[in-house]
């Protein structure tokens, strides 16, 4: 057998066969994929497609879940759900620290919350923030842990559209400086195509359309649009 | 254009409408259906009110100073048995039972919680127990108890431990049970370990559900109090007020009312204001 050329970047994510079923309802149905370091990738899929079953199975939060399959992933690894989670009875900077100890955690929670545009609001309880600073400071939250992979569940999808097309701009300008392999799950297929680098469809558990964004290329949005909403089975058209 | 001049002033039947401006209706005030501002020191005029027709009737010789005596005489018996010492002595012995009763049966609540709300094995162990044990009444157990250890102050403070332990235990683990998942999976994505999971998620997620159990607590260790005092004790507030009744002092008995008033006000303001205080940040959800 002739040896694999080494693949310039490693892969942050690797799955080979990966299976996931509920109550004999078969969710991911052996899926192979490879997310190389540093890609920014999206995961567009109907609801109930497992795209989220796909992410907690990476995050390795399906506890009690019956599947098989392989599955490799970073050390450091952050999630961003679709709510905020912030606690409550905590102010934004310790919740943001959550899990995070050492002596310089609190300078680094201070420059992640400046650098999501919060610097000020470390005091807050989370009650007092809008529900986009809330999403910022989630993403403040995930970003302090200098994650080598960043799992985001539908992030924007509770947020009203002039904050959401602000929040794809900060996420994409953290993505540029922190450089993390980026899996974003949206059922959003403009913010997909926005936003990421490599869209994935998700149908019936299986990966459908594996899309590469060129994003200097002459291809326009509406090219990916049509393609992508092929692949989900929607028509443009009003029937 | 339409006008949105809102008028205040009182129309009379006869008085013709105003005019319209560019065939619009001027908008008129609706009649207000909630029962609008509150009057200063709500709370007080009712006391107060009572208290002066009860001063009045006293006055006018209208009461039978042996069913309700003055107010002034309750006063006056008041500090008659504190000067004499009686009065001390029996609040002390009280404040002793319902405190020693308190103490076991808070330590013992919030102990049993955190081990049923936090393992299987506890929950299996301890919730089935606490159940049955809530569904005979406490106060029932006072013939068993008395016959067990005693009548001396053991039996009256374990009486008092388990009315107090019972809310307290009831409400802590019903709040430790109902912790949100999403935190749960937040402190797991987070690489939280179980001792900070413990202390940073569970632990403030279920002191909502502890004051709760907390202030059931104190009122059941004075109910609890009054009934052991009343009928087996031989020193104490609740004896005082059983003597009285033997001589038919009624003053004396105003007296252990308000003294029993004055403990459950206190106790419920200092619970209150602690609650204020640990959950400062619930106070910007309801403001």
């Amino acid at each position: 057998m002739a040896p694999h050329t080494e693949q310039l970047t490693r892969p942050a994510v690797r799955l080979r066969g990966l299976t996931r079923s509920f109550e004999g309802r078969t969710v991911l149905d052996g899926i192979d994929l490879d997310l190389p370091e540093g890609q920014f990738t999206a995961l567009l899929g109907h609801s109930g497609s497992g795209k989220s079953t796909l992410l907690r199975a990476i995050a390795g939060i399906d506890h009690g879940v019956a599947g098989s399959g392989t599955l490799t992933a970073p050390e450091r690894v952050s999630v961003v759900f679709q709510d905020s989670r912030l606690l409550p009875w905590r102010r934004v900077l310790p919740n943001v620290l959550l899990g995070l100890d050492g002596k310089d955690a609190e300078e680094r929670g201070r420059a992640a919350l400046a650098e999501v545009g919060l610097g000020g609001r470390e005091r807050a309880w989370p009650s007092e923030l809008s529900g986009g600073e809330q999403q910022r400071a989630a993403l403040a939250r995930s970003l302090v842990r200098e994650p080598e992979l960043l799992l985001a569940d539908e992030p924007f999808g509770a947020l009203d559209a002039l904050t959401r097309i602000k929040m794809h701009a900060l996420l994409r300008q953290l993505w540029e400086r922190h450089r993390p392999s980026v899996l974003l799950v949206t059922h959003d297929v403009d913010e997909a195509i926005v936003l990421a680098d490599r869209v994935l469809v998700l149908e019936d558990g299986r990966i459908a359309l594996d899309l590469t964004i060129d994003r200097d290329g002459p291809h326009a949005h509406g090219e990916y649009r049509t393609r992508l909403l092929k692949a989900l089975g929607v028509s443009e058209d009003a029937p | 254009m339409t006008t949105t001049t809102t008028t205040t002033t009182e129309t009379t039947a006869t008085a013709p409408a105003p005019p319209a401006v560019d065939g619009a209706h001027q908008v008129r005030r609706r009649r207000r259906l909630s029962p609008g501002e509150r009057l200063p020191a709500t709370r007080i005029t009712g006391p107060l009110l009572v208290l002066a027709l009860w001063a009045a009737a006293s006055a006018a010789g209208q009461l039978d100073p042996g069913a309700v005596p003055a107010p002034w005489t309750v006063v006056e018996t008041g500090i008659r048995l504190w000067t004499e010492g009686t009065l001390t002595d029996d609040v002390l012995t009280s404040l002793q039972r319902a405190g020693a009763g308190f103490a076991i049966g808070l330590t013992a609540g919030i102990v049993l919680a955190l081990a049923a709300g936090l393992s299987r094995v506890g929950e299996a162990l301890i919730d089935g127990s606490v159940q049955l044990n809530r569904a005979v009444p406490t106060l029932g157990l006072i013939p068993l108890f008395i016959l067990w250890l005693g009548i001396g102050e053991t039996f009256k403070i374990a009486i008092i431990a388990i009315v107090v332990y019972i809310p307290i235990y009831l409400n802590t683990h019903a709040a430790l049970s109902g912790i949100d998942h999403r935190f749960v999976e937040l402190a797991e994505v987070q690489g939280l370990s179980r001792s900070a999971f413990v202390r940073q998620v569970v632990v403030p997620g279920a002191l909502p559900g502890f004051f709760v159990g907390l202030r059931l607590g104190v009122t059941g260790s004075w109910l609890g109090l009054v009934v052991l005092e009343q009928i087996n004790a031989t020193s104490g507030l609740g004896y005082m007020m059983f003597q009285a009744q033997n001589y038919g002092q009624t003053d004396v008995i105003l007296v252990g009312l308000v003294v029993y008033g004055l403990f459950g006000l206190v106790s419920d303001t200092a619970v209150r204001a602690i609650e204020r205080r640990v959950l400062s940040w619930r106070r910007t959800l309801s403001s």
